[in-house]
């Protein structure tokens, strides 16, 4: 187990540093750093003093390595719009996030995941395929098409909610739910081929032949076991919750970390799209190593491996 | 929960018809059941698109850039407007129809071209990793993990930032989207072939790498592939629409699907059928290739999911 | 020494890791260890064994398909390696392989006579397709598959059949030497048969030497001039048929031989039966490998690895039978 644990860490440093890495590799190619990062208004003392600090005199390996201690030391440049830390920028608005994606979240899995399990128990009747055919309609309909559509049935025909920006609960609400149907279609699918999978090995037409009641093979055999694939889904669906909110928050005026995005590509505003870039991928690699590691606790076969490399 | 219905583990019955093994069918019923009606739907709806994209020169009536102000937010025919302009005028007097009609060409031309790229660098690397193994094989495991790793959209956005949205940028960026899905899978499969012995076998004949991969593992994989970048076309045309209508994709005055919809957006309440005309065709078209796609995945590799 | 084929010394070693104690530990599979033989052209040597015994890595080696640990390959005069650059493809031409598994080692996605046709289109570019088809449809003819079958797909043959188009790819440009992997071992018993008289009769024709392996005594016995008994790795017992299955002399022939079932025959043949379970090839008892199982095992078969020692044309790997006889010239002749 140790050993299973240390390689996934391993590896998630790996990606970590390809990502720091690519990011340089990025910053590097689209000119001068210093006028990217501190923006073309900065006296020359602080471009002096940053191209000492970056190293950006000296060869390429000296600058990568320098890089790396100020993405460390959260030395990642100020916002081109206000001057201000980019981290700090970008941080005050995680929250803001954070409050629409997460109950998407939990809109996703509360919605999804029973629907692709009861799809794959009744599968091709009628119910299995009504609920497959609104999945479908859940990923062909664009998040930001989704998200148009309610605000006009919601907010302006009938009223009910307001379309954009921030001040009350009511303004979260249909960005979250727009997020929330999106998501739930995807893991709607894919918990049903999981569970599909599952349900079509021998050992369940066994444990059905066993004498079981078909709802006791389910419970105690089907889930647990279509559990692990889709646990790497929620995994995913956890570390890509800024990429989602980015169109939605758009479409909703909803200043989180997505719309900043959006704003600083349009304008060039590098620094915060660096911090961004980390900041997501650091979410990633960080859900991806969470859900390597409930692997490791969660599925018995890397357990028994662990017992036999223990013997 | 009642879930109380037993699995599908019986056979199925004999159809009681006398003792005879077969029944007959209508000529009508056998034809749907090879040709879904779904499918044929979608089938019919991918042929208009296509004539769309090739003839949109000749078939838009106007110019899709013509400004007319004095015919500004005109509804569409249904909807009480003329037929000079079927779905009616943005709020720039632009005929909605021709509009759109340019619109999905350019991005089905992207998503199209996109997938191209993505099926040639995909099958390539993934050619090279299961030819070589070994070190190289790792490095490009380790790649088609970091790719996978970040939500395209997100690497996507970051790419715009740093080096600008020219166009002929922006479709070799989306190029890049699902290369390492291919990868992965043409990999894989070449691995199996060669574990399988035909691969081993024409090898032992003496038949060069580049042979035995063109001539045997590539058309032995192709139907695995085509149906994995049938639905990776979708995708495509989803994230692009999406980036275009942040603004971040394709650029005015080009004009394509998600553009459409960002320029609309304005207009929701006055005249929401700026917004959903594109809105409609980016669903209609995903829609369709999506069925298309599972169909054909059905029909040719049930097990790959 | 001047055989067709000169194999001398081959070894084979895998580095495995073997899952014991708190990290395991470093080993060395011995697939094939110290392995040495000749061929003569036009003649046919049989090597037989248990599974994992090393048939098939030989077989492997010879070829050139991969890389030997140590000792030599020697085809016609010229070592043969396992780089596989354009000296290796040409050398293809006159060494072939058939194959257990027929239809794993066909395309299908491509009709028989083209893969038939395959060897032409790699080694003869110039030839042109109405000559490939033609020269195709006599392979087909000698292999005795009819005509009208050209057109059908792997799938859509019996395994004979299948087995048939791979023995005609296989001898499509004439080789010297066939190395035949237990290729009746997956057919049934009664097309077992008719393929072993179809390779009999294309040795006569054509004359090509082979290297026969199977795990079946009685297969071996017919199709060999000479036969080889491997175990872990070893040649243990060389001979011609008669000699070695008629007057076994090391004790794991013996052994072998008198599980081969017989007819109820006059004087009840003991069976032997080993004892003990089968090492594994990653680990090899010290000196004569089969002293674990070995009835007559001594304190010196612990100790010292036996060597092949022939007299009168039968060489056998056993320091009890060998006490006192000098190494001799190992060739199938």
């Amino acid at each position: 187990m140790v050993q299973y644990l240390l390689m996934k860490i391993f590896r998630a440093l790996i990606t970590v540093t390809l990502i720091v890495s690519a990011a340089f590799v990025v910053l590097r190619l689209s000119g001068d750093p210093a006028i990217i990062i501190l923006g073309p208004e900065a006296p020359p003392e602080a471009f002096a003093a940053f191209r000492k600090n970056w190293g950006l005199d000296q060869p390429i390996w000296v600058q990568y390595f320098k890089y790396f201690g100020a993405v460390f030391h959260g030395d990642l440049g100020n916002s081109m719009r206000d001057g201000r830390s980019a981290l700090v920028v970008v941080g005050e608005r995680i929250p803001l996030t954070l409050a629409i994606t997460l109950p998407a979240l939990f809109i996703k899995l509360c919605i999804g995941l029973p629907a692709g399990v009861t799809a794959a128990l009744y599968r091709n009747t009628w119910v299995d395929r009504l609920i497959m055919m609104v999945s479908v309609a859940g990923f062909t309909v664009p998040s930001f098409v989704l998200g148009l559509v309610l605000a006009m049935i919601f907010a302006v025909w009938l009223g009910w909610l307001p379309s954009g920006g921030s001040d009350t609960w009511a303004h979260a609400v249909l960005p979250t739910v727009t997020m929330g149907l999106v998501g739930a279609a995807v893991i709607a699918r894919f918990t049903r081929s999981a569970m599909l999978e599952v349900l079509g090995q021998p050992y369940i037409r066994t444990a059905s032949a066993k004498g079981l009641l078909w709802r006791d093979v389910v419970r105690n055999h089907a889930l647990p076991n279509a559990a692990i694939p889709t646990l790497t889904i929620v995994g995913f669906l956890v570390g890509s919750l800024v990429a989602g909110a980015v169109v939605v928050e758009s479409v909703f005026s909803w200043p989180g970390v997505g719309r900043l995005l959006v704003n600083a590509v349009a304008n060039r505003d590098l620094a915060v799209v660096q911090v961004i870039l980390l900041l997501v991928g650091l979410t990633m690699v960080g859900a991806n190593l969470a859900v390597d590691i409930l692997y490791g606790i969660v599925d018995p076969r890397l357990r028994i491996k662990r017992l036999q490399a223990g013997s | 929960m009642t879930i109380d219905t037993t699995p599908n583990l019986e056979p199925a019955r004999p159809a009681e018809t006398g003792g005879s093994v077969f029944t007959s069918k209508s000529g009508l019923r056998a034809f749907f059941e090879a040709w879904p009606p779904l499918v044929l739907i979608a089938l019919l709806w991918i042929g208009l698109i296509a004539v769309v994209v090739i003839a949109a020169m000749w078939i838009a009536p106007y110019d899709f850039m013509a400004l007319d102000l004095r015919a500004r937010l005109i509804p569409p025919v249904f909807m009480g407007g003329t037929w000079a302009h079927p779905l009616g005028t943005d709020e720039l007097g632009r005929d909605v129809l021709s509009r759109l009609i340019v619109s999905i060409r350019i991005s089905m031309i992207i998503a199209f071209l996109s997938t191209v790229i993505a099926a040639i660098v995909g099958v390539t690397l993934g050619f090279v990793a299961a030819y070589f193994r070994g070190r190289i094989e790792q490095v490009i495991l380790m790649l088609i993990d970091a790719q996978a790793a970040m939500p395209f959209m997100i690497i996507a956005l970051a790419v715009l930032a740093f080096l600008g949205s020219s166009l002929m940028l922006f479709t070799i960026l989306m190029g890049f989207y699902g290369w390492e899905r291919i990868a992965r899978i043409s990999r894989g499969l070449a691995i199996s072939a060669n574990e399988r012995g035909y691969a081993t076998a024409v090898r032992d004949l003496g038949a060069t790498p580049f042979r035995i991969y063109s001539r045997h593992i590539l058309p032995n994989i192709a139907s695995t592939l085509i149906v994995s970048l049938t639905l990776n076309f979708p995708e495509v045309i989803l994230l692009e629409s999406g980036l275009s209508f942040l603004g971040l994709g394709v650029q005015p005055p080009m004009t394509s699907l998600g553009n459409m919809v960002g320029y609309g957006r304005d207009y929701i309440q006055s005249a929401p059928w700026i917004m959903l005309a594109p809105s409609a065709a980016i669903v209609v078209t995903t829609l369709s290739i999506s069925i298309l796609g599972d169909w054909m995945r059905d029909k040719f590799d049930p097990t790959l999911d | 020494m001047s055989g067709l084929l000169q194999v001398n010394d081959l070894k084979r070693h895998y580095e495995v890791h073997v899952p014991e104690g708190l990290f395991g530990r470093k080993a060395s599979l011995k697939a094939v260890d110290g392995v040495s033989f000749s061929i003569e052209k036009g003649r046919t040597l049989g090597l037989v064994g248990e599974s994992g015994c090393g048939k098939s890595t030989t077989a492997k080696l010879v070829l050139g398909l991969i890389p030997a640990t140590s000792g030599t390959v020697e085809f016609a005069g010229t070592r043969v390696t396992a780089r596989h650059d354009a000296h290796w493809r040409a050398l293809r031409r006159r060494m072939q392989m058939i194959y257990q598994d027929p239809l794993g080692a066909l395309d299908r996605r491509l009709p028989v006579i083209t893969q038939i046709g395959e060897p032409f289109e790699i080694h003869n570019p110039e030839m042109s397709a109405a000559e490939r088809t033609e020269r195709s449809a006599l392979l087909m003819d000698s292999v005795g598959l009819r005509p009208d079958m050209a057109m059908r797909y792997p799938h859509e043959l019996s395994g004979g059949q299948r087995q048939r188009v791979v023995i005609a790819r296989a001898l499509a440009l004439e080789p010297d030497l066939l190395v035949c992997d237990e290729p009746v071992s997956a057919l049934d018993v009664s097309i077992q048969a008719q393929v072993l008289n179809l390779l009999d009769d294309l040795r006569e024709r054509t004359g090509f030497a082979a290297l026969f392996i199977s795990h079946d005594l009685k297969v071996v016995r017919q199709m060999s001039d000479r036969v080889a008994v491997m175990y872990l790795g070893r040649i243990v017992e060389a001979g011609l048929p008669e000699d070695v299955f008629r007057r076994p002399q090391h004790p794991y022939t013996k052994a072998l031989v008198s599980a081969i079932p017989t007819p109820a025959r006059r004087g009840k043949r003991e069976r032997i039966v080993l004892e003990g379970d089968p090492p594994s090839p990653v680990d090899v008892p010290s000196g004569c490998s089969f002293h674990t199982r070995c009835p007559i095992a001594q304190a010196s078969c612990r100790n010292e690895v036996p060597k092949l020692v022939e007299s009168g044309g039968h060489a056998v790997a056993c320091h009890l039978v060998n006490a006192g006889a000098a190494p001799a010239v190992q060739a199938a002749e």
